[in-house]
């Protein structure tokens, strides 16, 4: 195990799969001789050379229509969108290329690609480099999306979703990337798919992802002092979604809380609220509690941002009113 | 040409009898492109088509008879019935892919190319498409990359006067989309659509440099869409002026009258002959084939993973 940054965690991935593997690439805007605006790809050109490492155009329907026809004769291109802000740009090479061409084609092609992107907000990046948008891409059959909150995470899914035959939607958090964690020495691989239990707890379920998980545990801790005992679940692919694993979780707590960073209406935590309360109907003790981003563009200035998020008190508050 | 033709003729037939589902978008008269430029491909090399892509597959080598059954929705079918007329597969025959959305291929098309420009390789990548993609985002995009990085790439722009109902007189302010490619640093090249010939020559030197590593170049072939924008089309737009100009530019009769000077007399109605029975049969096999079970409409989201080491 190593102390890493998340941003130092997910550098790790990208050059141990670009070492061991000629046909991953990494394109994308400031990826190559400035090593990415968050620093992710860092020294990566100047190992692999800039054919495997290219500083594209400011082109974001290009960079994603290059990943999936690179992706199809045989690269494994991981790609870069600066920020979840700008991934509108890029949907209709996602939604109605990338997603269909597996099931269309009917298997006669596979699209081993990444996009990384981060998003959130915290940072004062005001409405246009600080959104949640996993849940417009989460709804889309065909695209995972991958959204690591802890450094070891962020390495694990990283090498998976490079290994992975199929278009990955990898998104980071702009305000994880300096958060520390243990990090597993050599090769690290967590499965796309599972969501993990960051906390055991027996009172209620909190479901979360991305630093939404960070906040939920911080909630968690607040909770354990006054006697309550609160499960933290990563839901950390949220597609596909590890329904078995949130469900098992509330089956035995009998109550819910679902966060995530992303508007509340139509957001992830719309999906798993329904999917409890289609599912785990007889078990609960109290309505499923559902705390989202407020339903507004996220404004600049700090108190503003900060009241349109969810929150570790906002969480904490959330169990209790269940209880 | 003749194949394509008596495919569409066949398919349009078909339609107006309620039998097939969906529109059928036909490239009545601009078929002299899709073949011209595909007679220059090897098998390995790679295009992309449209939703008029007719004489792309065929071009490609496609078998007309499981063509025919994907555009029936036939378990058969290319694509098993999943993708119908618009949106055809096929990876053997380097057909990746249809796709319905207008210009929406393009960046997919450099990303193959780079693809094989990171390989070493020297395959080709040739997209089609028609003169209303040329003015959307994802042209400028990737015409921009692909001439900045090189890469090898034919574009061909099949420019047919109409993106759906509007001439391109109400789309563009320059007539030649051609002109365009000197933005992009590379050739430019203006040929006679309805003439097999001239594509053929224009598509040889430049798929010729892009092997070489030369670079793109944009193909702009001058055609003219013979019937209307598709089966759903209600007409009304096109003069018949118009019409009759470019009826008498017919490209099937054009190279038939310069084959008929190179070939033994007979050959030529021979040929047109084997056509006919090719697409008889062709319509035989994809009428009888079985439909998809509907079970098949859960098949798998996701391909399966190839292992923790893949």
């Amino acid at each position: 195990m190593r102390d890493m940054r998340y941003a130092d965690a997910l550098h790790a991935a990208l050059l141990d799969e670009m070492r061991r593997d000629d046909s991953v690439v990494v394109f994308g805007e400031d990826v190559g001789v400035y090593g990415g605006v968050f620093k992710v790809t860092r020294g990566l050109q100047a190992e692999f050379g800039d054919s495997r490492v290219r500083d594209t155009p400011i082109a974001e329907q290009a960079i994603a229509g290059m990943a999936i026809g690179a992706a199809m004769v045989g690269l494994k291109p991981v790609a870069e969108i600066m920020y979840v802000d700008f991934l509108p740009l890029t949907l209709d090479q996602l939604i109605n290329q990338a997603s269909i061409m597996h099931y269309v084609w009917a298997g006669q092609v596979t699209l081993p690609f990444v996009l990384r992107t981060q998003g959130g907000a915290g940072t004062g990046g005001g409405a246009q480099h600080s959104k949640s948008l996993e849940a417009i891409v989460a709804h889309v059959p065909g695209l995972k999306v991958v959204m690591p909150a802890t450094p070891a995470d962020a390495k694990g899914l990283l090498t998976a979703a490079i290994r992975d035959p199929n278009p990955v939607i990898f998104i980071e958090h702009k305000a994880l990337y300096n958060t520390r964690g243990p990090v597993p020495d050599g090769e690290h691989v967590v499965p796309i798919g599972p969501a993990a239990i960051a906390r055991p707890g027996t009172d209620a379920t909190i479901v979360a992802n991305s630093r939404m998980v960070l906040e939920s545990l911080e909630a968690a801790g607040e909770l354990a002092a006054e006697g309550i005992s609160a499960e933290v679940i990563d839901a950390r692919t949220p597609r596909p979604l590890d329904t078995a694993t949130i469900l098992a979780s509330v089956q035995k707590t009998n109550r819910a809380v679902v966060v995530n960073e992303g508007w509340r209406t139509g957001g992830l935590g719309a999906e798993i609220s329904a999917l409890i309360a289609e599912e785990a109907f007889d078990f609960l003790d109290a309505p499923v509690a559902r705390l989202g981003g407020l339903d507004r563009p996220i404004p600049y200035s700090e108190p503003l941002e900060a009241e349109v998020l969810p929150d570790a008190a906002r969480i904490a508050a959330a169990v209790r009113k269940l209880l | 040409m003749r194949v394509v033709r008596l495919i569409e003729e066949g398919l349009v037939e078909r339609f107006r009898e309620g039998r097939i589902r969906g529109p059928i978008h036909t490239c009545d008269g601009q078929e002299a492109v899709g073949i011209g430029v595909t007679a220059v491909l090897e098998r390995q090399d790679l295009i992309t088509s449209t939703h008029r892509g007719h004489a792309h597959f065929i071009g490609k080598g496609l078998d007309p008879g499981r063509v025919l059954a994907e555009i029936f929705g036939k378990e058969t079918g290319y694509c098993r019935g999943r993708a119908g007329h618009m949106l055809i597969a096929s990876a053997e025959h380097g057909l990746l892919g249809g796709s319905a959305i207008v210009g929406g291929a393009l960046p997919i098309a450099i990303g193959q190319a780079l693809g094989f420009q990171v390989q070493g390789s020297d395959r080709v990548v040739v997209p089609f498409f028609g003169d209303g993609a040329a003015h959307i985002g994802m042209f400028h995009e990737a015409l921009n990359i692909a001439g900045l990085w090189k890469l090898p790439v034919v574009f061909v722009c099949e420019h047919n006067e109409y993106g759906l109902t509007v001439h391109a007189r109400h789309q563009s302010p320059v007539e030649d989309i051609a002109v365009r490619a000197e933005g992009y640093g590379m050739p430019g090249i203006k040929v006679d659509g309805n003439d097999a010939v001239a594509v053929y020559r224009a598509a040889a030197d430049a798929v010729a440099g892009a092997r070489r590593g030369e670079g793109p170049t944009l193909i702009e072939a001058k055609t003219y869409r013979m019937t209307g924008f598709s089966t759903s089309d209600q007409g009304g737009y096109q003069p018949e002026k118009e019409m009759a100009a470019w009826r008498s530019r017919d490209p099937i009769r054009r190279l038939r009258r310069a084959l008929a000077k190179a070939l033994a007399k007979g050959r030529l109605d021979a040929l047109d002959g084997e056509a006919g029975e090719t697409v008889a049969q062709a319509f035989a096999y994809a009428e009888d084939s079985p439909l998809p079970p509907a079970e098949e409409a859960y098949a798998e989201e996701f391909a399966p993973p190839r292992g923790p080491h893949a």
